[in-house]
Parts: C-alpha cells; structure tokens; sequence
C-alpha cells in the first residue's frame, strides 16, 4: 500500500508540477489542483497508512496506535482541503477576469514572442 | 501573571474578524458607516497592540509571554497563542500602516471596490494571528486568511496590469503554501507535535536515523517562507504586484514580507538554537547567503528601475534581504539591531508607497486621467470634483475643500527626503540608527560573510540614496513649469503621520533599541519561550470550581 500511494503522490505532484510551468492559464489552474491533491494525500500518509483503523475512540478498546490510526492528520488534511479548494476558487475568478480584460488566455495577459 | 494580557491577545485576533464579519452585512450603499467601523476597528486594534506591548515590556524580566490557550486544552495538543515582545513589535507595526493606509484610502481609493473595508479587516485579522499563533498548523491557517485578503486588496481598483499581477502573485503564494503543508507535515510527521515550542522541546531527543527527515522538512518549511519574504531567487514577483497594486494596498503590504522574515526568525531561534542539539544552527548559512544575495539584488534593481512603485518595491525586497541575513547570523546584537531596522524600513515603504500615489498624480495631469478598463467612469480627480451643497466657500466663491494646498509641493519634498533619508539608512534618521546597531553588532565577528554583509549594508545606502535622489529629481525638481500637484489635506495626514512616526522612532531611539535588545535576547534563549508554553495549564472549569 505503500507504494501505491507514494506512486499516486509522485506522479500527481509530477504532473501538476508540469502544469504548473505551461503558459495557459487553465493549465496552471489544473496544476495547481492536481499539487494539492498531491499534497494532501501526503499529509495524510505523514501519520502512518494503517488499514481498517478509525480515528475514533470506541468504548472498550485501548486508546494507543496500536488500535487506532492517527487522527490529527485528517484534520490537517480537511483544513488544508477547505482553504486550497477556497483559494483555487478564487484563482479560477482571476483566471477569467484575466481573461475578460486581456482577451486570451496566456498567463501574462499577452503572448510570448514566437 | 495577571490574566488581562492573556485576554488582550485573543481580543486582537476576534476584533477585526467580527469587524469584517459585521461589515459583510450590508452593501456598498452603507459605505461611510464602513468607513467609521474600519477606522474604529483599526485604531483600537494599534491602542490594543500597543497595550499588550507595553504589558509584555513593562514587566522587566528578560523574557515575559502572554499565553492564551483559545480552545482551554492543555498545552501540546490545542491551539496556543503566544504574545512576546517580538509579537507585540509586529502587532503594533501592522496597526500602525494599516491605519496609515485606510485614512489615505478614505478620500478616494475606497470608492473603487465594494469590499475594501472588510478586505483590510481580514488582512488585520491574519496578520495578528500569524504574529501571535503559537502553533504551526495555525501559523499556515493565519498566513492563508492574510494571503486570500492581499489577493483582494491587490485586485483592489481593477485593470489588466492589476490582474495579470495578481495572477502570479496567486499561483505563486498557492504554490509557496502546498510547500508549507509538506513541510509540516513532515516535522510533524517527525517530532509528533505542531506546537511551536513543544517541537522545539522534541528536536534534541529526535533520533539520528529521522534526523535528515526533519531537516528536509524544516528546509521546505523554510523555502515557503523565504518566498514569502522574496529571497532572491524565489521574490521576482514582488517588484511587479507592489507596483501594480494600488497606493493604500501597497502600503499594507509593506508588513506582508515581513510575516516571512518574521516567522524565519521565529521558528530558527526557537528550533534551531545553540540548545538544539545536533541540529544547532541548522541553515543558518543558508539563511545568511541568501539574504545577502537578495540585498544586493534588491539594491541594484532600486538603481535600475524608473518607476517610483518599482523602487520602494526593490527598497521592501532590500530590506526582507537584510532582515533574512541578520536572522541566519544567530547573534542577538545582531537581531536586535534588524528588530529596529524592521520597524523604520516598513514605516517608511509604507509612506513611500503612499507617496508614490501623490507625486504621481502630479504628473497625471499631463498624462490624463486614470482610465478604468472596465466602462465604469472614473473616479473624480480632486481638483475637478464638484463641491458639494453648503460648503464653505471664500472670497471668489470657491470652494474651500478640495484647493490645492499651497505649499503642496515643499510639503511632498519634504515627507519625500524623511521617506528617503530613512530608506538609504542616512543619518540623522532611523534608517541610520538601524544600521549603525547592525555594523556595530558585525564587526566582532569577523567571517567573511560578516565582512560581506557590512560592505553590502553600506554599499547599499549608497546606491539606495543615488535611486531616490534620482526619483526625486525627477518627480520633484526638474518639472518647473508643471502645473502644482494638488492634493487633499485628508491624504496629506496619514503620509506625514508615517513620516513624523520615523522621526520619533529615532528620537525614542534608545528606548525602541532597548524593546529590541530585551526582544532579540528572548529570541535567542528559547528556554523561557518553551518554559512559559509549556507551562500554562488550562482554566478550570466554571463547574468544577465550586467542588474544590
């Protein structure tokens, strides 16, 4: 399990890195989506990928790690899925006020030289 | 401890979000009563800032915290806030230009956006809670609140060139803070705590084996943060958004840099001390390199650049370079000298961006209005603005407000040469004192980089003094036959305050470089901060009370 989610981290935070650097805007938007994806599911595996635990104390059983997965990483997670999803939203509202006044989609409001 | 500065400390955080939050209420039609709760708001905020300064300060020890613990849970695993005299310094910076920058906004630029008011409270909001958090998770929730309200201040009056800007300044903040989250996560991931001191307690017992893990973290940690601050080579796009962002929007984000340097010196005095451990003085050299680069950079883009916006921008760039470097030194002489040169170079950006409105402005009568792309008419130059009904008029039946001040000109020279003088660090003004403490504090240490960085300090303030004289020239002194730039008193007020603030900081010089000193010397003895942290148990609960 490991490996498939530093492979999912990997190729999703190479990819966005990707986007990232490409001269469109939407790409850049995308990229940037595809990073935090990256990056929250990294912050997730920080507190040890456990299969079939839940973050939740039950009566009855020994609140240690033994039984349990680490809970504060899903809390950092929902945070940072609350403010990147807000934050992208807004990117998307510049986007196209960009848009709008420049009449193309290149992320400097005009077009390289050729 | 008394509790009141407990409670001043959360007080500084809930006023300007319920501010904002009330503000929200209503539509652009309420916008004088906007304006009154905002400057009501932003004033108290600097009365409290300064009372949490004066509390934290006044009671003499050598390292004195207010701790208040929001959620009352014991310490390592709710949020703390934490206010020490370095904390206090940036509350009380960040009130100042805000307030600076709202007043110049008053008579016009708040007409340009419907949200600008609860925009700048936000902004308040997060900066406070970045400079008093105690916890590092809170440290990135604070700084993206302050970041998502500069995005709107930036956009603040519309345009191409505003927008273009904003659009990297967003992908790149974006970008900065995903490397944030990897960052703590990692040194979570590590030292299993996200409070500030507690991980600064765990970093002597990590492991050898997990060692290079939790150095990795805390250089990513530290790149997001040195992007934040523009170190070269991660700041080419301050330059662009601070001049395209408009005059009382620029000013707020004089402080803005300065929450990088601020949460660098934080965090690598308190994890990275001589106490820590096989990580003692981990990048210091990385830290002391890269501010040296940015401070020759900066200095050189304040010559090569023609726009006034362009060289305050390179002249906030220099300064985060100076403040980075001094941080990596370690030496608390050294830090409290840049404590002080923090306070006058963003006194006098701030002014200096204000000033740029007004000079430029001057020169916009031969260039025509302002034109807004958007179809919306543009806002009324002041010396074209009908007067309205019942004013006092005079003689010839003018209208009393909205003349031009007589002496506009000698008085813009004059907040012009304050704004400069402190900026190139020439003596008699703050500028100097700042660096004066930094060189002094420089010389016993005698490495290179210790000699590089004196000759880039001087070599600076030269080459910073040969831009803005040259600006000045230009703006000032060659356009003889040019119409007298008009201004209104009310945009007049807030720059001379900023101007009069630089000349009293070097009046009360001692006094502000002993705060610093006291400042700088806790920074450097993180024993006190982990101590006081660590120590603060949550209130007792009102039910329990009467058992006992």
């Amino acid at each position: 399990m490991e490996l498939v989610v530093s492979l999912a981290v990997g190729v999703m935070a190479a990819a966005g890195v990707w986007l990232l650097l490409r001269p469109r805007t939407f790409q850049v938007l995308i990229g940037l989506a595809l990073l935090s994806y990256a990056v929250n599911l990294f912050i997730f595996s920080v507190g040890s990928l456990s299969l079939g635990k839940a973050p939740v104390v039950h009566a009855g059983v020994a609140a240690d790690l033994a039984h349990y997965t680490d809970p504060l990483p899903q809390a950092l997670v929902l945070t940072a899925i609350v403010i990147g999803f807000a934050t992208t939203a807004l990117f998307l509202v510049v986007l196209l006020a960009l848009r709008g006044l420049a009449g193309g989609d290149h992320v400097d409001g005009r077009e390289g030289e050729p | 401890m008394t509790p009141a500065p407990a409670q001043l400390v959360i007080a500084l955080v809930l006023l300007p979000l319920a501010a904002a939050a009330f503000m929200l209420l209503f539509g652009a039609e309420r916008r004088r009563m906007k304006a009154a709760i905002n400057v009501a708001s932003t004033a108290l905020g600097l009365a409290l800032a300064l009372a949490l300064a004066w509390q934290v300060h006044a009671q003499g020890a050598p390292a004195v915290f207010a701790v208040h613990l929001p959620g009352n849970w014991p310490v390592p695993y709710g949020i703390v806030l934490v206010a020490d005299r370095l904390a206090a310094l940036m509350a009380v910076l960040a009130a100042s230009v805000a307030l600076a920058a709202l007043l110049f906004a008053l008579p016009r630029w708040q007409h340009a956006g419907m949200h600008f008011h609860a925009l700048l409270q936000l902004q308040l909001m997060g900066l406070y809670g970045a400079f008093l958090t105690g916890d590092l998770f809170n440290l990135f929730v604070f700084v993206e609140v302050l970041l998502a309200a500069s995005y709107g201040l930036l956009l603040h009056g519309g345009g191409l060139a505003r927008v273009a800007s904003g659009l990297h300044y967003i992908a790149l903040n974006l970008a900065a803070s995903l490397l944030l989250l990897v960052g703590i996560a990692v040194v979570y991931g590590v030292t299993g705590t996200l409070n500030m001191a507690d991980i600064a307690r765990a970093l002597p017992l990590v492991p050898p084996s997990d060692r290079g893990l939790l150095h990795a973290g805390a250089a990513i940690l530290a790149v997001a943060f040195l992007a934040k601050a523009a170190v070269w080579p991660l700041g080419f796009w301050l330059p662009a958004a601070y001049a395209a962002a408009s005059a009382p929007a620029a000013a707020v984000f004089a402080i803005l840099t300065k929450v990088g340097v601020y949460a660098l010196l934080r965090l690598w005095t308190l994890c990275f001390a001589a106490t820590a451990g096989a990580s003692a003085g981990f990048g210091g050299q990385a830290l002391v390199w890269g501010g040296l680069a940015t401070l020759g950079f900066g200095t050189l883009g304040m010559l090569a650049s023609q726009q006034l916006a362009r060289v305050t921008a390179y002249s906030v760039m220099a300064s985060a370079g100076t403040l980075v470097a001094a941080t990596g030194f370690g030496v608390p002489a050294l830090a409290a000298g840049a404590l002080f040169y923090l306070v006058s170079s963003t006194l006098a950006a701030a002014a200096l961006f204000l000033l740029v409105e007004l000079l430029e402005r001057s020169r916009e009568v031969e260039r025509g209005p302002q034109v807004f792309d958007d179809g919306r008419p543009t806002l009324v130059r002041f010396d074209e603005a009908e007067p309205p009904a019942n004013v006092n008029l005079d003689d010839d039946e003018r209208a009393l407000i909205g003349r031009p001040i007589p002496a506009a000109l000698a008085w813009l020279g004059v907040s012009f040469m304050i704004c400069a003088l402190a900026v190139a660090g020439l003596p008699p003004l703050a500028g100097f004192v700042a660096k004066l403490a930094m060189l002094e504090a420089l010389v016993p240490l005698g490495r290179t980089p210790a000699w590089l960085m004196y000759a880039l300090l001087i070599g600076s303030g030269l080459l910073a003094a040969v831009a803005m004289v040259r600006v000045g020239m230009r703006h000032l002194w060659t356009p003889a036959e040019r119409p007298a730039p008009r201004l209104r008193a009310a945009e007049g007020v807030p720059v001379a305050a900023l101007a009069l603030a630089l000349v009293a900081v070097v009046l009360q010089g001692e006094a502000l470089l002993g705060y610093t000193r006291a400042a700088a010397a806790s920074l450097h003895a993180p024993g006190e901060y982990i101590r006081a942290v660590t120590g603060t148990r949550p209130l007792a609960r009102a039910a329990a009370a009467p058992a006992r």
